[in-house]
């Protein structure tokens, strides 16, 4: 392998590892700030348990979200630094907004609220999570700018005598409807992981015996359901939406994702296709008529353009060159995140479902409590998988191929020394931080006394 | 005045503010062996920094982002360039980040150990490489006609890069002795207070060694006047420090660490990243920028928000402005619920 494959090799580890943790900090910053309101406005205990349960579980995700975000800033420069030098004047400045704005806000607040129980007024401590959940969301919101304007991008101009894309319009930037739908796609994904996390939590609690706080784990599982639900349904809005944005900016990506090897109209939605090695051509495959013209058009008998005519087209436009992303991971990753998306929100439906009819203990609710929470974290990698695979050749679409970004200077042995080294520490972190979540899960609610205002002793909960 | 010195100036900021702050972050860390002879003072010396760390650690994301926005051809060339002595970095703040946060979780001595292990690593690391990258940057890499950094690791241990490092590992070591002698109470406070007083000795001799081979290098007069500043502001810490002044002994700590980073700033500049290969490769606040109207947006952006930042941080350390003492971690055996 060379650089090239390395550094990608290291950027598609780094980046899928990194965002298991930052959707379900996202998602569980604001329930556990509404738990905590629910607190603060009711004065019920079981709200604070609730909290203070939840809370501490956020706060081991939280961990290594935030020290993996650290490598996710620094290795443009370290893996990709012709990437860095040719966008620099565009892609930089959310990138340095998202840590003004977001990184300190979070950090600073989060230290407020682990530390401030007791120490602040309620109602300020109450404050202290809720700037930490607009924290995570702000940083949301401008990482996916950069990343938005590197699949469509929007303001600015090429000056080839600086050899660099430049930047002309920051607004335009700030609001390219790839971004807002983006962003609304990936925050909604982020509400479905954290609610099937409560509520698979929940069940498990449930099926091994809660006890005396069974009702409050009945009330943390309904919470984590109906999270789940309308999340769910907003996925899809947004999804659809962004699916007709694709189409129109990245057609290539559609056509891949759906293994459309030939311009249709109007087109089928494939439910299983095969397709030859060399990627040129189907061999077989089960069609639902005009489902994708829909999806993909919003008329059920508009034009989807096909594999093999994008690649002639792209080819007389940039010169030589295959322009096709790797077929079948477009295809599987696709089918992946809306397959396993939709079986959370299954679930959940199920859940709510059995609730109401007082859900008895047996090995299938241990079994859904254990997959439940697993399943948008499937949906959400094999998302950004499509999303980052299915751009390929290009790194900046339409500009810069991804092979002309990778930094020249560094050595392919050195790459190796750092992929390695990342995926092994990674990989530890992992086995800590599951076993240090089952564990807190095992622990259950905490003593109604352990949570009471007056202790001062910081926090059964944190050090 | 160009928008290009005003982000050399803003970069040198927020450096400051990362070196200053995690500064006594990574001198608590490396001390926690040294000063924590039992369980509960090693608990109270990391709640000394337990609501600021993460915090204070942003410092150096933003001084990366606003590198990038600011200087692309900086950001791009330094960190391709110093590639692996990053990564050790890089490896150490994870380390150290998740070992603060995970050590208390479980109750097990060996546990806490293992991750107590980790807070010292993931300190040392970044407290000498960062030395040695800044000594590097002033000092100028071997860069070709496209920026592109061709020395290797070693190149960055060079004499001059390991006195950088062993310069702010001292400085960062006894920065970290004078805030556990201000943060905490009884014994360890004492212990903390001397040993300030020692370290600082053998840091004032690597500073002063250091910013004078950095002045030889390529110092100007400003260099010059802020390098002389940053030694008075040191011995005023030792001589507080000595008086036990402790609130007094960190403020002179803190202006050193700020004053030996803006010394080392204004001998760079208009420089950002010299070429030892030829004078005419190297990286200039000027060839290296992003264009006046990224720059102003930037600038807009920063005059805002910064404010407001140092606002709500500075509220965070009121907020925990109290002395710490063995009485809050206690010695009771930790709660059965993690504690």
């Amino acid at each position: 392998m060379d650089a090239l494959d390395l550094a990608r090799w290291q950027f598609g580890i780094t980046t899928v590892y990194h965002f298991l943790f930052v959707p379900l900090t996202i998602g569980l910053a604001f329930v556990v700030a509404g738990l905590q309101t629910a607190w603060v406005r009711t004065g019920n205990e079981r709200w604070l348990r609730l909290t203070r349960f939840y809370g501490e579980l956020f706060l081991i995700n939280f961990a290594l979200g935030v020290v993996t975000g650290i490598v996710q800033e620094f290795q443009f420069g370290m893996n990709w630094s012709d990437y860095s030098r040719y966008v620099g004047d565009i892609f930089g400045a959310p990138l340095a907004i998202e840590g003004l704005l977001a990184f300190f806000l979070e950090s600073t607040f989060l230290g407020l609220w682990i530390f401030g129980w007791g120490r602040l007024p309620r109602r300020v401590h109450l404050a202290t999570i809720w700037l930490t959940a607009i924290g995570t969301m702000l940083s949301a919101y401008f990482i996916l700018v950069a990343n938005s304007w590197m699949q469509d991008p929007v303001g600015y101009t090429y000056n080839a005598a600086a050899g660099r894309a430049q930047l002309t319009d920051f607004l335009a930037v700030l609001t390219s409807p790839v971004a807002i739908v983006t962003f609304l796609h990936t925050i909604f994904a982020a509400f479905l992981t954290a609610g099937a996390f409560v509520a698979g939590v929940a069940l498990w609690r449930l099926a091994r015996g809660a006890g005396e706080d069974e009702s409050v784990f009945r009330t943390a599982a309904r919470v984590g359901a109906v999270t789940v639900l309308v999340a769910a349904v907003l996925v899809v809005v947004s999804g659809d939406q962004q699916g007709k944005q694709m189409t129109a900016m990245q057609p290539m990506k559609m056509a891949a994702a759906e293994a459309l090897y030939n311009t249709s109209q109007p087109a089928g939605l494939s439910l299983f296709t095969v397709g030859t090695l060399d990627g040129s051509r189907e061999l077989f495959s089960i069609r639902v008529p005009d489902i994708l013209s829909f999806l993909a058009t919003g008329s059920f008998d508009g034009k989807v353009e096909g594999i093999n005519q994008l690649q002639a087209q792209y080819a007389a436009t940039y010169g030589p060159g295959d322009y096709r992303p790797i077929i079948p991971v477009s295809y599987w990753s696709f089918r992946l995140m809306i397959g396993t998306g939709g079986l959370a929100a299954i679930a959940a439906l199920w859940m709510l479902w059995a609730l109401r009819r007082g859900l008895r203990p047996n090995r299938w609710v241990v079994a859904a409590g254990m997959v439940l929470p697993l399943l948008p974290l499937a949906a959400n990698s094999f998302g950004w998988i499509l999303t980052e695979m299915g751009r390929q050749p290009w790194i900046v679409f339409g500009l810069m191929q991804t092979s002309s970004g990778v930094s020249p200077s560094t050595a392919p042995w050195e790459v190796l020394v750092t992929l390695v080294g990342f995926t092994v520490l990674y990989g530890a972190l992992a086995v800590v931080e599951v076993g240090l979540l089952v564990r807190r899960i095992r622990a259950g609610l905490p003593a109604p006394a352990e949570t009471g205002e007056e202790s001062e002793r910081p926090i059964a909960f944190a050090y | 005045m160009a928008l290009t010195d005003i982000w050399f100036g803003l970069i040198a900021v927020l450096w400051v503010g990362y070196l200053v702050l995690d500064g006594f972050d990574f001198g608590v860390g490396i001390l926690l062996p040294v000063l924590g002879r039992s369980e509960g003072e090693r608990r109270l010396m990391l709640r000394t920094i337990g609501p600021v760390w993460d915090g204070n650690e942003v410092w150096v994301l933003v001084a990366g982002g606003a590198t990038f926005a600011a200087f692309p051809a900086w950001y791009a060339s330094l960190f391709s360039g110093f590639y692996l002595a990053l990564f050790l970095v890089l490896v150490g703040l994870i380390l150290r980040g998740v070992a603060i946060e995970y050590r208390n979780k479980r109750p097990e001595p060996t546990w806490r150990t293992r991750w107590d292990r980790a807070v010292f690593v993931g300190s040392l690391l970044p407290a000498i490489l960062w030395g040695v990258a800044f000594a590097n940057i002033v000092a100028g890499v071997p860069l070709d006609a496209h920026h592109d950094y061709t020395g290797t690791l070693l190149t960055l241990l060079n004499p001059f890069g390991l006195l950088g490092g062993l310069t702010t590992l001292g400085l960062f070591v006894t920065h970290g002795a004078t805030f556990l002698a201000l943060k905490t109470e009884g014994d360890i406070r004492t212990r903390a207070n001397r040993l300030a007083g020692q370290t600082g000795l053998v840091t004032a001799v690597l500073a002063v060694a250091f910013l004078a081979w950095t002045q030889v290098q390529r110092g100007d007069a400003a260099s010059l006047a802020v390098s002389v500043l940053a030694a008075v502001a040191f011995v005023g810490a030792l001589v507080a420090n000595r008086l036990g002044r402790e609130g007094w002994s960190f403020i002179g700590t803190a202006a050193t660490i700020a004053l030996a980073v803006v010394a080392l700033f204004a001998a760079l500049y208009p420089d950002v990243l010299p070429s030892t290969t030829n004078a005419a490769y190297s990286l200039t606040t000027t060839n290296a920028a992003s264009t006046d109207y990224t720059l102003s947006i930037m600038t807009v952006v920063a005059v805002v928000f910064t404010p407001i930042v140092l606002i709500y941080q500075g509220w965070t350390y009121w907020v925990f402005r109290k002395r710490l003492s063995m009485q809050l971690v206690g010695d009771e055996e930790p709660a059965a619920h993690g504690a």
